[in-house]
């Protein structure tokens, strides 16, 4: 059975994640990658056409909480643990462009 | 506007609303606009480690408001992250909906006849806002973004429309017929200004009956205005692009009011590079009947049902009455209406006071009792007042409250007896010997002549309807 996942897969995968690979990395990452889609891939001989799609383990639907408003954190508290801030705000290194 | 002959343009909405919740989707910040910044701040909304956001209650009645007032299918839904780098969000995703939205499968109708189909209205986390200094900013030499995190984590509703917007006026009627039914539901304040809704229009061309063509999304439509302005100009552009040999490119474009234009703001990422999967710490969402029953019932009439009812007590309603009557539904004026013709007034001069006077007083309309208007349209109707001068006891009673009767005595506005007008008409008679043979030999246009000359000679004291009761006694 070939690689499920080719270099460029995990390449393009890691630039989303804005991960910076070396050609070692992205060798390791790949073998290291299928390994765990092949794994994934094993249940796919298995009949599972009895079973309903599980997406948590709980069993629980709708958990909400009441309108209620909570006191929020202390601004100066929470700024300080910021690497840095200007007028009450968080500051951060220019983002060119829109947010997407 | 019309594009070349053989051209048709194609438009599909996406309008975001905030939801008016007390709290925040996921947790219990308080959802307010204009609070000093970073003042509305927990774990969860931060996205720090170990919270755990916890779904807000009143945030999905709301949204299911909005679904069932666009006609959608209320299913199932579930929760997902869309993963993307921006400071907006701290956490470095968003918690929204995918592939399983609450609301789908909708329609609206436009007052025109026309209808618009609803693809979905999704839940999702508003962002935070940040403001960029540069350059040219405040603080010189600085480069860097500053981020308020107080919007982050704010209900908000997504709603999808079909590509089956085929003009910009179509387009602004859809989205103002919306912006009603989202007040209407009490999901929305509508407040275009504030940001708490937000158009975004997907808009390509085509020659006539050809598959569609590719779409760019125009951003910062600020108002109903800009929204028809920037897809008039979008349009054309794309038009021209096309019969110059070009080919249109899938990108979000942004509208810049000032300069008329829209221009590139990004080449179109493919949905996949957001990386959606399950968001792991919410459950699935599954508003049962009885729970979807509860909602239906609280949920308001909507604008076009109250429209409907409205017109049915002004038979055969002229054009000018119907637009007046949609100003008083979207202004909520209806009270003041009904009350003035359930106590015997003319309903037509209560819809056109209410549609014109009213409206243009809506900041103080707290001074103004449906008593005191329904006395003001009954003493007007009664030819107490004549128009102008129930406009004015309006203006007042808007301005200050007060008693209309006792504001129309100040004013020196006292019924003309009919002898006086009478005495006024006949003089007027004398002094325009050919403009009344014309009257009476059936020239009807010239009841407004002497409208206008009784007018002049009562400032404005004189009830027209009266004038012209005068007029025929005498032919």
């Amino acid at each position: 059975m070939s690689s499920p996942l080719s270099r460029d897969d995990v390449a393009k995968v890691a630039k989303l994640a804005r991960l910076r690979l070396t050609e070692e990395e992205l060798t390791t990452f790949t073998g290291q990658l299928s390994g765990v889609l092949e794994h994934a891939n094993d249940m796919n001989s298995l009949d599972l056409s009895a079973l309903e799609p599980t997406s948590n383990p709980f069993g629980l639907t709708n958990v909400t909480r009441e309108d209620v408003i909570w006191k929020s954190l202390d601004r100066e508290a929470v700024l300080a643990e910021a690497p840095d801030a200007q007028d009450g705000r968080f500051a951060v290194p220019r983002i060119l462009g829109e947010a997407p | 506007m019309t594009l070349p002959e053989g051209w048709e343009l194609v438009v599909g909405m996406e309008v975001h609303t905030e939801l008016l919740t007390k709290s925040k989707l996921f947790c219990g910040c308080e959802n307010h606009f204009g609070s000093e910044p970073n003042t509305n701040i927990c774990p969860i909304c931060l996205g720090l480690p170990g919270s755990l956001p916890v779904l807000n209650k009143d945030a999905v009645e709301l949204a299911m408001r909005i679904g069932m007032a666009l006609n959608c299918t209320i299913a199932p839904s579930t929760f997902h992250r869309k993963n993307y780098f921006y400071p907006d969000q701290s956490k470095d995703y968003q918690i929204s909906q995918y592939d399983l939205p609450i609301n789908s499968n909708g329609f609206l109708n436009l007052p025109d006849g026309s209808q618009v189909t609803i693809e979905r209205a999704h839940m999702e986390e508003d962002t935070g806002k940040s403001t960029h200094l540069g350059g040219s900013g405040r603080l010189a030499g600085a480069d860097r973004s500053l981020v308020d995190y107080n919007r982050c984590g704010v209900p908000l509703v997504e709603i999808v429309s079909g590509p089956d917007i085929r003009s910009s006026e179509q387009a602004r009627a859809y989205a103002a017929e919306l912006r009603g039914i989202l007040i209407a539901t009490g999901a929305s304040d509508g407040r275009l200004e504030e940001g708490s809704m937000r158009f975004d229009a997907n808009v390509s061309v085509r020659k006539t009956g050809d598959p569609l063509g590719t779409r760019c999304e125009i951003k910062n439509l600020n108002s109903l205005r800009s929204l028809q302005r920037a897809i008039d100009y979008e349009a054309a552009r794309q038009v021209e692009l096309i019969l110059e040999g070009g080919t249109v490119r899938q990108e979000t474009r942004h509208w810049d009011e000032g300069l008329g234009e829209t221009s590139t703001l990004r080449v179109k990422e493919d949905a996949e590079d957001y990386r959606y999967f399950r968001e792991p710490d919410l459950t699935e969402l599954v508003p049962d009947q009885p729970w979807q029953d509860r909602v239906r019932a609280a949920l308001p009439p909507m604008p076009a049902a109250r429209r409907a009812k409205l017109l049915e007590r002004i038979p055969g309603a002229t054009k000018a009455q119907e637009d007046a009557v949609a100003v008083v539904i979207d202004l909520d004026l209806e009270g003041y209406v009904n009350a003035a013709a359930d106590a015997g007034a003319e309903i037509a001069i209560a819809v056109s006071r209410a549609a014109n006077e009213l409206a243009a007083g809506i900041d103080t309309l707290s001074n103004l009792t449906t008593d005191a208007f329904t006395q003001t349209v009954l003493m007007e109707a009664k030819g107490e007042l004549s128009a102008t001068q129930s406009k004015v006891v309006l203006g007042e009673l808007l301005a200050n409250g007060g008693d209309p009767k006792k504001i129309a005595a100040e004013k020196g506005f006292e019924q003309m007896s009919s002898d006086s007008l009478g005495a006024t008409i006949d003089d007027i008679i004398s002094k325009n010997p050919d403009e009344w043979q014309r009257y009476k030999d059936g020239d009807d246009k010239l009841s407004q002549f002497f409208v206008g000359q009784a007018m002049k000679q009562t400032q404005g004291k004189a009830n027209g309807k009266a004038v012209i009761a005068e007029l025929q006694l005498r032919k």
